[in-house]
């Protein structure tokens, strides 16, 4: 019966197709989870260690709100990483920025314009960046390094070198407020709110817009992309912009928090820190690859790893020391977990 | 015949359970130039894997050299064995001189230091054999690509191979290096190497071949002696099928005569495109011919704004139009499929669906910004099935295609912007038979349905089963026209013939 010889061919055939999605879809699953198998462990290990003072309310709220700023920081960054750029200048716009937004805040009549105005100042230092980048075709490396000094100056400079105090200053509620959700159970910090926020903003324009399927066109392939009529240097001015916005953002929080900016020590490598996160998240350093969820996992093991050591009380300068392995050793382990899933 | 040098006897290589190569029989003679042909994935390139130890082959076969059996592991295996490669992408270092690279991996040191003189003095000898007209101190970067392929020949000569197996090595080479390359192969022939030439231009392989073997689907399909190399017999072989069922131009080749779609008036880059004209007519197939480095790829370029031009201008149905941006030529309805998929075409780590929808998201989203994924993935289903991509689903990433179906991918994308004018360049290279077949048959539909196509390709057979019209280049110049016409079709002689400049010779 050969008939029926090729309908028990097709159904095979159809299992075997339904399996092979099924296998994919796992596979997915697994690279979309990422590190967050790892944020769980270390978690749960602190936990241990610290003998149960890691998952208390008041500590999980220490944690998001010391995650805050690195995670609007890391958002941005995320953007310029997904186009295969890097923006090495985020710490020192966010400096400036903050010097910016306080300086603003002691003149009476203006000062409730603080806070768009230390935001818009992050935005104009990414967006000198951008053109320098898209329009110069200068690499985003060393222009990126060249404002990391320049605008570090220019932090130093607005404050005549000293540091800016306003224990008055406007809104200061974001900084050290909380957003209580059940009332005297439940809080979570204005500056976690505002980070979360951010990521799911940054999220809407990278997986919801056109925009964003550009970003990945043109760190997946700038040449394709140019050929394929989308405006390259368009969409690099707008990561650098948006990271440069985003610095602004986290300097506001900052001076929030602090009602101080100093131009000289503020927001010091914070640029590392929020390149780890991305690279954490598992984005791919030559760009086209990556998620903004990741980036958010990669900013929280950051701060649970701070957060942990101090608890278990491991000194500050071992804690520098088992910070960089476990970067190192999370990313080899996400490089082996790929190499895995690609090799079947 | 003397003994051969090289024999392959029941070679075969599986990779995960599926056979790149069954069972396959070479026999190559000392002082003979064997080409080596088949389509891409025809198994070409495991074979020579195998031979430069890169792959080690699956138990059963034999490989003998100079009648005694030898095991090839590794790269220095085969150059043990007296095997040396020319890859197409030349391995040298750019940044170090002729002798330091010919020398690479076997440096001469005297008491832990590098004897540069003594490694210069010892290829002067084979670089004045091969007749080379730079130095040993030469820096590679400041050669030419024929040049640096000396260099890869040198190196070859230097460590005594005996069997030099040659892939493609007229790929970036201009028509005079490639004349260059063929005198020194001959030459090299007379002293007694053998060569293992690969390449799928048949001109070259009448110039050169003393033998030709046909690969297939892993399978030799067969050998010829010299007196029996004939273009359509080996067509045949590596298609496995008659030509003229391969082919398909169902449309009507006087179809839209008469209302020109594209005009190129006079364009030029000052540099490898100098002054051409052409005029590609609706409903029409027009096939650019030219060896490789005559401007063709250059042209294309040019008219949709990837290259700057110093002079030239365009005319769209008939109304001028300023073209300064590949986006602007494609809102104007001028597509381009770029002839390097990988590099210039695909988003290898995006999905299908992305890959597909790329050039109309924006007219396609909803306020303007926001992505309208229902209307993407019903045109990547529509895609799937129109134009038979092969893959799990259209979420999967490009990359992970056959190069069969990466291709169709990439012209759904041009397809969906419903072009007027479609640029293909290369359209079928690196495409496996089959898929090759069906975008035949998508160009002629596309062609059935109104749009004006030119066919930039080096494969002299596709021309000719599929255009209507031939244009032909050579040195940046339109060289002239060819129209098939009922009494006299298309043939490749009057092609080659104004491609390399030779008909002024036969008159």
């Amino acid at each position: 019966m050969p008939d029926e010889g090729t309908a028990k061919a097709v159904t095979a055939n159809g299992l075997a197709a339904a399996q092979e999605t099924k296998r994919q879809r796992v596979r997915l699953l697994i690279r979309a989870a990422g590190m967050l198998p790892v944020l769980l462990l270390l978690c749960a290990g602190f936990h241990f260690l610290s003998d149960g003072r890691f998952f208390t309310g008041q500590n999980l709220g220490i944690v998001l709100q010391q995650a805050a700023v690195n995670t609007v920081l890391a958002a941005g960054m995320t953007f310029v990483i997904l186009t295969g750029g890097i923006d090495l200048s985020v710490g020192s716009i966010l400096a400036a920025s903050a010097m910016a937004g306080l300086t603003l805040s002691k003149l009476p009549e203006l000062g409730a314009l603080w806070l768009p105005a230390s935001v818009l100042t992050g935005l104009g230092f990414g967006l000198v960046n951008g053109a320098l980048i898209a329009l110069l075709r200068l690499p985003p490396f060393i222009v990126t390094l060249g404002s990391l000094t320049a605008v570090r100056g220019l932090a130093r400079l607005l404050g005549a070198d000293t540091t800016v105090f306003n224990p008055s200053i406007p809104y200061a509620f974001i900084g050290n407020g909380s957003l209580t959700l059940i009332p005297g159970v439940v809080s979570i910090p204005w500056l976690s709110v505002i980070a979360l926020l951010v990521i799911l903003v940054s999220w809407l324009v990278l997986r919801r817009t056109v925009l964003g399927v550009h970003i990945y066109a043109v760190g997946g392939n700038e040449s394709a992309a140019r050929l394929a009529g989308i405006k390259v240097w368009a969409v690099l001015i707008f990561v650098y912009g948006v990271s440069g916005l985003f610095a602004g953002l986290g300097g506001a929080m900052q001076a929030a928090r602090l009602y101080a900016a100093n131009g000289l020590q503020l927001g010091q490598s914070y640029e590392l820190d929020a390149i780890t996160a991305v690279i954490l998240g598992g984005t791919s350093f030559v760009g086209g690859i990556g998620s903004i969820w990741g980036t958010l996992v990669g900013a929280l093991i950051i701060a649970v790893l701070s957060n942990g050591l101090i608890l278990v009380g491991v000194s500050d300068i071992w804690q520098y020391v088992i910070k960089g392995l476990v970067i190192i050793g999370a990313v080899a382990l996400d490089r082996y977990r790929l190499q895995g899933s690609a090799r079947t | 015949m003397n003994d051969p040098i090289l024999e392959m006897r029941g070679v075969s290589k599986s990779f995960f359970g599926i056979k790149a190569l069954r069972a396959v029989d070479l026999t190559v003679y000392a002082g003979e130039i064997h080409a080596l042909m088949g389509e891409n994935g025809a198994g070409k390139s495991t074979l020579m894997k195998i031979l430069s130890g890169a792959y080690r082959p699956d138990p059963g076969g034999e490989i003998r050299i100079e009648g005694e059996p030898v095991h090839i592991h590794g790269p220095l295996g085969g150059r043990a064995a007296g095997i040396s490669i020319i890859y197409q992408e030349l391995s040298l270092a750019p940044n170090l001189a002729v002798a330091e690279n010919i020398y690479l991996g076997r440096e001469v040191s005297r008491s832990g230091l590098l004897a540069r003189g003594t490694m210069r003095e010892g290829v002067g000898p084979i670089l004045e054999r091969l007749g080379a007209d730079f130095t040993p101190s030469t820096l590679v970067t400041h050669l030419s690509m024929g040049q640096r392929q000396l260099v890869e020949i040198a190196r070859a000569l230097h460590v005594r191979s005996k069997i030099l197996i040659m892939d493609e090595p007229t790929t970036s080479l201009s028509a005079a290096e490639s004349e260059r390359l063929f005198a020194l192969i001959r030459q090299l022939r007379a002293e007694g190497l053998a060569i293992i030439y690969i390449s799928h231009r048949m001109d070259e392989v009448y110039a050169l071949g003393d033998r030709v073997t046909v690969l297939r689907d892993g399978r030799l399909v067969g050998s010829l002696d010299r007196s029996d190399i004939r273009a359509d017999t080996i067509v045949r072989m590596m298609v496995g099928r008659d030509v003229s069922s391969f082919y398909k131009k169902d449309h009507d080749p006087e179809a839209g005569r008469g209302h020109p779609v594209l005009a190129a008036i006079d364009m030029s880059d000052g540099h490898r495109v100098k002054g051409c004209s052409l005029t590609v007519h609706a409903g029409e197939v027009v096939g650019l011919a030219g060896l490789i480095g005559a401007g063709r790829t250059e042209l294309a370029h040019l008219i949709i704004g990837a290259a700057p031009k110093i002079s030239g201008r365009l005319e769209l149905e008939g109304r001028p139009i300023e073209i300064r941006t590949p986006g602007e030529a494609l809102e104007a309805g001028i597509a381009y499929l770029t002839e390097d998929r990988k590099a210039l075409g695909l988003f290898l780590d995006m999905s299908c669906l992305d890959n597909i929808n790329l050039a109309v998201l924006g007219r396609d989203a909803k306020l303007g910004w926001v992505l309208d994924r229902d209307k993407a993935r019903e045109r990547a289903d529509r895609a799937f099935t129109g134009l038979s991509i092969r893959a799990a689903n259209a979420g999967v990433p490009a990359g992970g295609l056959s190069g069969g179906n990466q291709q169709k991918v990439l012209l759904s994308r041009l397809l969906a912007i419903a072009p007027k004018v479609l640029l293909l360049d290369e359209p079928t290279r690196g495409v496996d038979v089959g898929a090759k077949s069906e975008i035949y048959s998508i160009i002629d539909n596309l062609a059935k349905a109104g749009t004006a196509i030119l066919v930039i390709s080096s494969d002299l057979p596709e021309i000719i089963g599929i255009c209507d019209r031939v244009i032909v280049m050579r040195s940046g110049h339109i060289e002239g026209e060819i129209r098939r016409t009922e009494t006299s079709p298309l043939n490749q002689e009057d092609i080659m013939a104004l491609a390399t400049g030779t008909e002024h010779l036969d008159a």
